[in-house]
């Protein structure tokens, strides 16, 4: 159901543990967490998680509380809701013959996803968008046959400027270099 | 100034105010023990099992208000605070506990005395540390001080390598601290302070229900002020005790799984509740469904966190308790709800707390009566877990700011014993008085020798019933009688207090109860009295597991003695 879905996003210190901090938090409360996508942000020593939590299941509103309890978390936001952007990145193995390569590579351009290795009997495909574009594809190219599948999970932002993430500081950050 | 890790350590609590140190020493604190006689100003008070140290760091900081310290060694020294750290987590006592870890090569290779304790910590702590070198190690401590007393207050651990004890730095104690992901909420949002009052000044029914949060705060005059101004009964959580005094007119003692049959029946029939600096645990709230059915909640809290987290508040105020209640305070219309008072009062009246029975045999309540009576109030109690805890929630009097101290969220049996020494050394001009039950007593009983050694003047009242009373009382309301294994035969605790060379008295009478206590208080140093109490002896009032707060239910003998709740007005 994707109406329950949360988008959490979390500003946190690139320090060693903090992704060990958050697992126990989830798991120690009982939250009921969809995928996690962490990565460098643009601030120096700060990552930016992506968190997609079950609301059916889960008080969204404690998970972002609990969250920005930890000393390591700079802010938390929930996009649900807001103008957001949302992508997943999956990279997918399909086994592929000669009389089925085609047809895959058909499928493949309707996606604009990409090929990025070939091999004599299967293709491994990237393919980038939300999770119904990568849930469609998958769907397709299971009667070929899937090696393997592997999904990033979801990222998000909320669309224009400033971002609300970026948040409290940076806004007022900017706000100080407009006036100065 | 080049200085080792030790000494940076050193330095650091003392600049952070430490006076003392409850450890143990190992393997891997050798250079840092090595080091302590240079710093005098650090009192160490060597525990016999680091549990006790834990507690007793804990003791001293709810005693203080100031953070407590204590220090482990790696492994199983780091282990055994797990408890006592926990214990610190759920009731947000300020404490630094501090631990060596094996030397930086040997980390990852399950070397001797090598547990991740960092790891095993990680939910049980504000937060922690593992200290990757010397340089890190002065804004580490500057950090886990600030931590652990500010916003709510907490157990923060620093994990310390031996090596990054040995290497030598320049000393640089950072004046302040930068943690940009933390930033407690002090002042409470003007709008929500707003709307508080509106409901305040417009509630016919109002309840206050005031917890550990006004303690750590300081909050007692800002409460008094506020329940006085707008006339609204108080009510306390069992940490919450001594927030505002219980002898006050508009004292309706604690509410809760034991609480007073009138305290509860008045929070089930407020039409507004004001909770200040409490969380809702479900002892307090019983069945959170059925809890306040009739009233609007305003929770006022410094931890966000808190908020709906158990039960549906209608003005939230996140802040300091002090600062909230005095922007409060400018706006709350003096009020009278003289007829709801009058209702509180005559529910009091007609559910007096507790009944004391004559009783030819020795009864806890009428132990704890003597006990109030003979030290006028004045004494600091710290309490064991379990049926001690609760008669002595409900049969002292505390008129005074952080006089109970009891392990409420963790319900710690052992804590007393090394908590009431913390307290005691915390504040050595106040008489201490550690009520402890026979069970929890051994948990912790080692600690009898700390206090030996140290001379640390600690008042033991053991209310021994032979039993694990309190899971005995469950056994008998909801088991049919089945006592499995809660009969305890306990140790001679005279012969025991005499091994550790502390003086004891036994006592069995009830005419005996007031001259043991007033031996006790005669006595300069440490003191421990065997009571021996009516060993089935129940905890009542009792609201059962999964009933509302209104469904309490209160002892079924009446008696003959009704213990007067209220001298002066």
């Amino acid at each position: 159901m994707a109406a329950t879905k949360h988008t959490l996003v979390a500003l946190v210190e690139d320090r060693p543990g903090v992704l060990n901090r958050m697992a126990s938090l989830f798991r120690r409360r009982g939250f009921n967490i969809e995928s996690i996508a962490v990565g460098h942000s643009e601030l120096p020593h700060l990552s930016r998680m992506t968190i997609v939590v079950d609301g059916a299941t889960t008080m969204v509103e404690q998970v972002r509380k609990q969250l920005d309890k930890v000393v390591d978390v700079v802010k938390v936001s929930d996009l649900t809701g807001d103008d957001m952007i949302a992508r997943e990145l999956a990279l997918i193995k399909v086994y592929a013959t000669s009389a089925t390569r085609s047809e895959i590579i058909e499928i493949v351009d309707i996606f604009r996803a990409n090929i990025v290795d070939v091999s004599p009997d299967s293709l491994t495909i990237e393919v980038t968008g939300d999770e119904d574009k990568v849930n469609s594809l998958f769907n397709l190219l299971r009667g070929f046959g899937i090696k393997e599948i592997t999904r990033t999970g979801r990222v998000a932002m909320s669309r224009g400027t400033p971002g609300p993430l970026a948040g409290g500081e940076s806004v007022s950050r900017a706000k100080k270099r407009k006036s100065s | 100034m080049k200085m080792s890790g030790a000494q940076i350590l050193c330095e650091g609590m003392v600049k952070e105010g430490v006076e003392v140190i409850f450890g143990f020493p190992g393997g891997v604190l050798l250079p840092l023990y090595d080091i302590f006689p240079q710093y005098p100003q650090l009192r160490h008070i060597l525990v016999r099992h680091e549990q006790g140290a834990a507690h007793a760091a804990d003791g001293y900081a709810r005693a203080t208000g100031k953070v407590g310290v204590c220090l482990a060694t790696s492994g199983p020294g780091a282990t055994n605070l797990v408890t006592g750290i926990a214990n610190a987590y759920l009731d947000s006592s300020p404490m630094v506990a501090i631990t060596g870890q094996v030397a930086r090569p040997f980390i990852g290779r399950d070397a001797f005395q090598e547990i991740d304790i960092t790891g095993i910590t990680l939910p049980i702590t504000k937060h922690n540390y593992l200290v990757p070198d010397t340089g890190s190690l002065a804004r580490i401590v500057k950090e886990a001080f600030h931590l652990a007393r500010s916003g709510r207050p907490g157990p923060v651990l620093i994990d310390i390598p031996r090596d990054v004890f040995v290497d030598e730095v320049e000393f640089h104690y950072p004046a302040r601290v930068n943690l940009p992901g933390y930033k407690p909420t002090l002042e409470g949002h003007p709008a929500q302070v707003k709307k508080a009052v509106k409901l305040i000044n417009e509630a016919h029914q109002p309840v206050i229900i005031a917890g550990r949060g006004v303690i750590i705060s300081g909050a007692y005059d800002e409460l008094k002020y506020l329940a006085e101004t707008a006339q609204v009964p108080v009510i306390t959580t069992l940490l919450g005790i001594g927030s505002f005094p219980e002898s006050h007119v508009l004292s309706f003692g604690m509410l809760g799984m034991h609480g007073m049959a009138y305290a509860n029946m008045a929070v089930s029939a407020a039409d507004l509740i004001i909770a200040i600096g409490m969380r809702f645990d479900d002892r307090a709230t019983a069945r959170t469904s059925a809890f306040a059915p009739h009233a609007h909640i305003i929770h006022i809290d410094i931890d966000p966190a808190e908020i709906g987290k158990n039960v549906r508040v209608d003005v939230p105020i996140v802040g300091d308790i002090k600062l909230v209640l005095k922007a409060l305070n400018e706006l709350v219309i003096s009020s009278e709800h003289v007829a709801w008072v009058r209702q509180l009062d005559d529910w009091r009246q007609e559910h007096p707390l507790v009944e004391i029975r004559d009783s030819e045999g020795l009864l806890p309540q009428f132990v704890i009566r003597k006990i109030y009576e003979v030290t006028g109030g004045e004494a600091i109690v710290v309490t064991g877990v379990g049926q001690n805890q609760m008669w002595a929630a409900q049969h002292y009097w505390y008129n005074r700011p952080a006089s109970l101290i009891s392990s409420g969220g963790l319900g710690t049996m052992g804590f007393e014993l090394p908590a009431a020494m913390g307290a005691k050394v915390g504040r050595p001009e106040d008489t201490v008085w550690c009520i402890a039950g026979d069970g929890g007593f051994q948990m912790t009983i080692q600690e009898l020798a700390t206090i030996a050694q140290e001379k640390i003047a600690v008042k033991v009242a053991i209310l021994n019933n032979g039993y694990l009373g309190m899971v005995r009382q469950w056994q008998e309301m909801f088991y049919q009688r089945r006592y499995v294994a809660t009969p305890l035969s306990g140790p001679d605790f005279i012969g025991i207090a005499d091994a550790y060379g502390i003086p004891a008295l036994r006592v069995t009478r009830r005419e005996e109860v007031v001259p043991a206590v007033e031996q006790a208080m005669a006595e300069a140093g440490p003191f421990i009295i065997d009571f021996r109490i009516e060993p089935e002896e129940n905890v009542y009032p009792m609201v059962p597991p999964g009933a509302a707060l209104a469904e309490v239910l209160e002892e079924p003998e009446k008696g003959v003695a009704v213990w007067p709740r209220r001298s002066t007005p």
